[in-house]
């Protein structure tokens, strides 16, 4: 059981790695607005060819 | 010829019958509409109907103002209000009109295909913003304006950024907290997993106090940074003798950190860290949904921006020079054409026109105006040229005193007090006093395990799910509630909404449709159609109301000469006709009998406006033109008086129309208010009771802003949206009821969480006393009670 003393600063160093990446998103802009990304997936399908233009 | 009505191929709604090209393959509302649809059609960006369709959203008329935007290719202009990246490319933030629906998001973010040299057009919804990043060396910022304007969105130079920098940075700082309390929450947990397992299966001793001084240290940043948002609030709450959910929070981190933290130094006893990380994670949590929901504050230069226009036309040595309106000073003489729109108060000096007054008065109704009558900034000049001189200008024109009495009124609101924070008082004292009796029993009982029990009663008694119970019931009615085109702005609004109070309406375009259409026609009907072709090419309203909806004939009018503000005279199937006011009719030669007389002074005292149509010198006809009162607002109105609400009407039209709109509503009403008069009444109202204000036009705005609640209606300006807390993008009065019956329900809602929350707390507190809580039971218990609280507030079907 002693590979618990490798094991467990393995695991809080990869929970670090997780909180700094977590932190280097929000700094950089991408949580800022939780709203619009929502909207934006409606854009992206393509219609089928022969659809009727409005 | 048909009657049917047709629909604008951009917006859906009704195309008036004097705009309809008989024979064309698409139809159109308004010029605005036009352009919008060739500009989109062009840019083969059409899919943008398919995805309205698809999101199912009403459409709005394309607010499309004309502007030239020349000011935006300023030197100075980008380097006051954006900046420049570091790859050579600048950026700027736009506020943009008209932005409330996700198929704008797709439009508005597709301007890079269609302007080369804009690398990036990206649109927060939520604050109407785009954040554009162009080549300013091949691309004007004025190109991308005008292509936003030109569909629909017409744009202003954010202001605010200062602001919202500070916003910004607390909501990041907020977000990484919560990310560093998840992290240690999720950690400590799996090593409790491993003592769990251990006291039941054993564990060497080694371990178990390596997993317990680890979980200790790792909480630390949870409880001693992450946390420190509820400490400052106890403190602040006990200073202030008032007592806030942070008091519980507080004491029950602290008591679960001090006493593991004991345990852990002397090797032995329970220890706490597990639940206590967790309930910091998921108050934080709360706390983060629960700010988001908060009203944000109408900014005043904002909205004076998107009223009043940049450029003014100064007369300088007898020519014109367009200059932007900072360059105006008391004295300057300024030309306005028809169309134009004022940019400053000041006072007509030579020229004879109407003028569109609804920004103050809520009347579209054009006033007749001439030499040393008043102009407001912001008002519309319709028909002829004016020159006036400039009085005041920007801030203390009265549309500008307008918006700053908007942002004050919503600044100095009273913030709204949940039903959760009030029982929290008496919550701190029972749990304490249970605290305290638990460590006096016990330590007659058994004085090892005393603390131990108090310490769990502290920490299971921590108010967890009653921190998330009322932001998520909220946070979901807002989504369903959205859904249903009722967009909330200002979640703590609902809980308000649930009660009864004064609401106050706004009469013009929120009761009534906000257009003249013919209530009564007496006289001969093919004087109607007549009368139909010779309106046909006017907008004036009350051309759109004799031509909407009326038959047309194979004759159109020819030789139709307007007289403002009196009347049209022309030639209508070789019969000279006149069109126009009973005086002006009577003018041009007609006689007016007796009986057409009496029945004229009937309209007037009705609170009608008579026209009188007449043909080759004979009066045919007579119609009485208002504003015809909704179709569900008698319904509407009834059911909000049944839900407990008294209803009134404030309106700045004149009072005897006023009266009469009212009376056939049973209700009480005023007219002849403007705008600073309502705002002043409704702030008056607000400090004594419950006041909620419904309305749409600019004229409203410092009315909504100083209301409990303000309600915004469809069709709304957009200084009106911008000041109300709540928008209905649905016309009629019956998204009214809607929001209100939704909001009773969204109350039930939190009221069932607060009732399971406490619940739990009862359960939890009476095990603790037992000195049955053992934390592994701590640890089940509280994310259980967070869970029911979120399926309980996600599956309610409030709206």
């Amino acid at each position: 059981m002693s590979v618990v003393y490798i094991a467990l600063p393995a695991v809080l160093l990869l929970a670090l790695a997780g909180v700094i990446a977590f932190v280097w998103a929000v700094r950089s802009g991408q949580l800022d607005d939780l709203e619009t990304p929502g909207m934006r997936i409606l854009g992206d399908d393509e219609e089928p060819p022969g659809d009727d233009r409005p | 010829m048909s009657n049917k009505t047709l629909e604008c191929d951009h917006c859906g709604l009704p195309v008036p019958a004097g705009l309809v090209e008989p024979g064309a393959e698409r139809q159109f509302c308004c010029s605005g509409c036009r352009l919008a649809f060739d500009v989109i059609q062009d840019s083969g960006l059409d899919q943008f109907y398919r995805i309205r369709e698809r999101v199912d959203e009403p459409g709005r008329p394309a607010a499309s103002s004309g502007r030239r935007y020349q000011e935006f290719d300023d030197a100075s202009f980008v380097s006051l209000y954006g900046r420049t990246t570091s790859d050579g490319l600048a950026t700027i933030d736009l506020y943009l009109e008209g932005v409330h629906c996700a198929a704008c998001v797709w439009l508005v973010e597709r301007t890079p295909i269609v302007i080369s040299g804009v690398a990036e057009c990206r649109l927060d919804i939520g604050r109407s913003l785009a954040t554009v990043v162009w080549n300013p060396d091949t691309t004007k910022l004025s190109e991308v304006a005008r292509f936003l304007d030109s569909i629909g969105y017409p744009c202003h130079p954010f202001r605010g950024a200062a602001t919202r920098e500070i916003e910004r940075r607390a909501d990041r700082g907020f977000l990484i907290r919560i990310a560093v309390a998840g992290a240690v929450a999720g950690n400590i947990m799996l090593l409790a997993f491993a003592l769990y397992g251990g006291a039941f299966h054993g564990i060497e001793t080694e371990y178990e106090q390596l997993f317990r001084w680890v979980s200790m240290v790792l909480s630390l940043p949870s409880v001693f940074w992450c946390a420190n948002i509820f400490y400052r609030g106890a403190w602040g709450s006990l200073r202030t003798r008032t007592l806030h959910m942070d008091v519980p929070i507080s004491v029950g981190i602290l008591a679960g950190f001090g006493w593991g933290w004991v345990n852990t130094i002397r090797g032995q006893g329970e220890i706490y860290f597990d639940s206590v990380t967790v309930l910091i994670f998921l108050l934080l949590v709360g706390r983060f949904v629960q700010r988001r929901q908060q009203r944000s504050a109408a900014r005043a230069t904002e909205l004076l921006f998107s009223l009043a226009p940049t450029v003014a036309r100064l007369i300088v040595d007898d020519e014109v020079r367009e200059v932007p309106i900072q360059a105006l000073v008391p004295g300057s003489l300024v030309e306005l054409r028809a169309g134009d729109t004022a940019p400053a108060d000041g006072v007509v000096q030579d020229g004879v026109s109407t003028v569109d007054r609804s920004l103050l008065t809520g009347e579209s109704r054009p006033v007749e105006v001439t030499i040393d009558d008043p102009v407001h900034a912001g008002t519309v000049n319709l028909s002829g040229r004016l020159l006036m001189a400039v009085r005041t200008t920007g801030e203390n024109t009265r549309v500008g005193r307008l918006m700053r009495m908007v942002e004050e009124n919503a600044r100095r609101r009273a913030p709204v007090v949940r039903l959760a924070d009030r029982i929290s008082g008496w919550f701190v004292l029972a749990v304490l006093s249970l605290a305290l009796a638990t460590l006096i029993i016990w330590l007659r009982l058994d004085p090892e395990h005393a603390v131990d029990h108090a310490v769990a009663l502290l920490i299971v008694s921590c108010p967890c799910a009653l921190g998330l119970a009322t932001p998520l019931a909220v946070a979901a009615a807002v989504g369903r509630a959205a859904r249903r085109g009722i967009l909330i702005k200002g979640g703590d609004a609902l809980e308000e909404l649930a009660r009864t109070g004064r609401m106050i309406l706004d009469k013009t375009g929120t009761i009534t449709e906000g257009r003249m259409a013919v209530a009564q026609w007496t006289g001969d009907e093919w004087a109607r159609s007549a009368a139909a072709e010779m309106e046909a090419q006017s907008s004036h309203p009350i051309a759109l109301a004799l031509s909407t909806g009326s038959h047309m004939t194979p004759h159109p009018a020819v030789e139709v000469m307007a007289h403002p503000g009196r009347g049209l005279t022309g030639i209508w199937n070789g019969r000279s006709m006149v069109v126009g006011s009973p005086a002006f009719v009577v003018e041009q030669g007609a006689q007016l009998n007796q009986s057409f007389q009496t029945h004229i002074l009937e309209v007037v005292k009705a609170g009608l406006t008579p026209v009188v149509v007449a043909a080759d010198g004979e009066v045919a006809a007579v119609a009485a033109l208002g504003d015809k009162v909704r179709d569900d607002a008698a319904a509407s109105l009834e059911r909000i008086r049944d839900l407990g609400w008294s209803l009134e009407v404030l309106s700045g039209d004149h009072p005897s129309t006023v009266a009469t709109v009212a009376s056939g509503l049973n209700l009480d009403g005023r007219g002849g208010a403007d705008p600073e008069f309502k705002a002043e009444l409704v702030k008056r109202a607000a400090a004594e009771g419950r006041v909620v204000m419904v309305g749409d036009g600019v004229n409203d705005a410092a009315a909504l802003a100083a209301a409990t609640v303000g309600v915004g209606v469809h069709g709304g300006a957009e200084a009106a949206l911008a000041a109300a807390d709540i928008y209905l993008s649905r016309p009629g009065l019956n998204p009214v009821v809607e929001l209100l019956e939704g909001s009773r329900r969204t109350l039930g809602v939190i009221r069932r969480n607060l009732f399971f929350s406490l619940g739990y707390n009862l359960v939890a507190v009476s095990m603790a006393m037992a000195g049955l809580m053992h934390p592994l039971v701590a640890a089940i218990l509280m994310p259980l009670s967070s869970i029911t609280v979120v399926v309980s507030s996600y599956r309610a079907k409030t709206f």
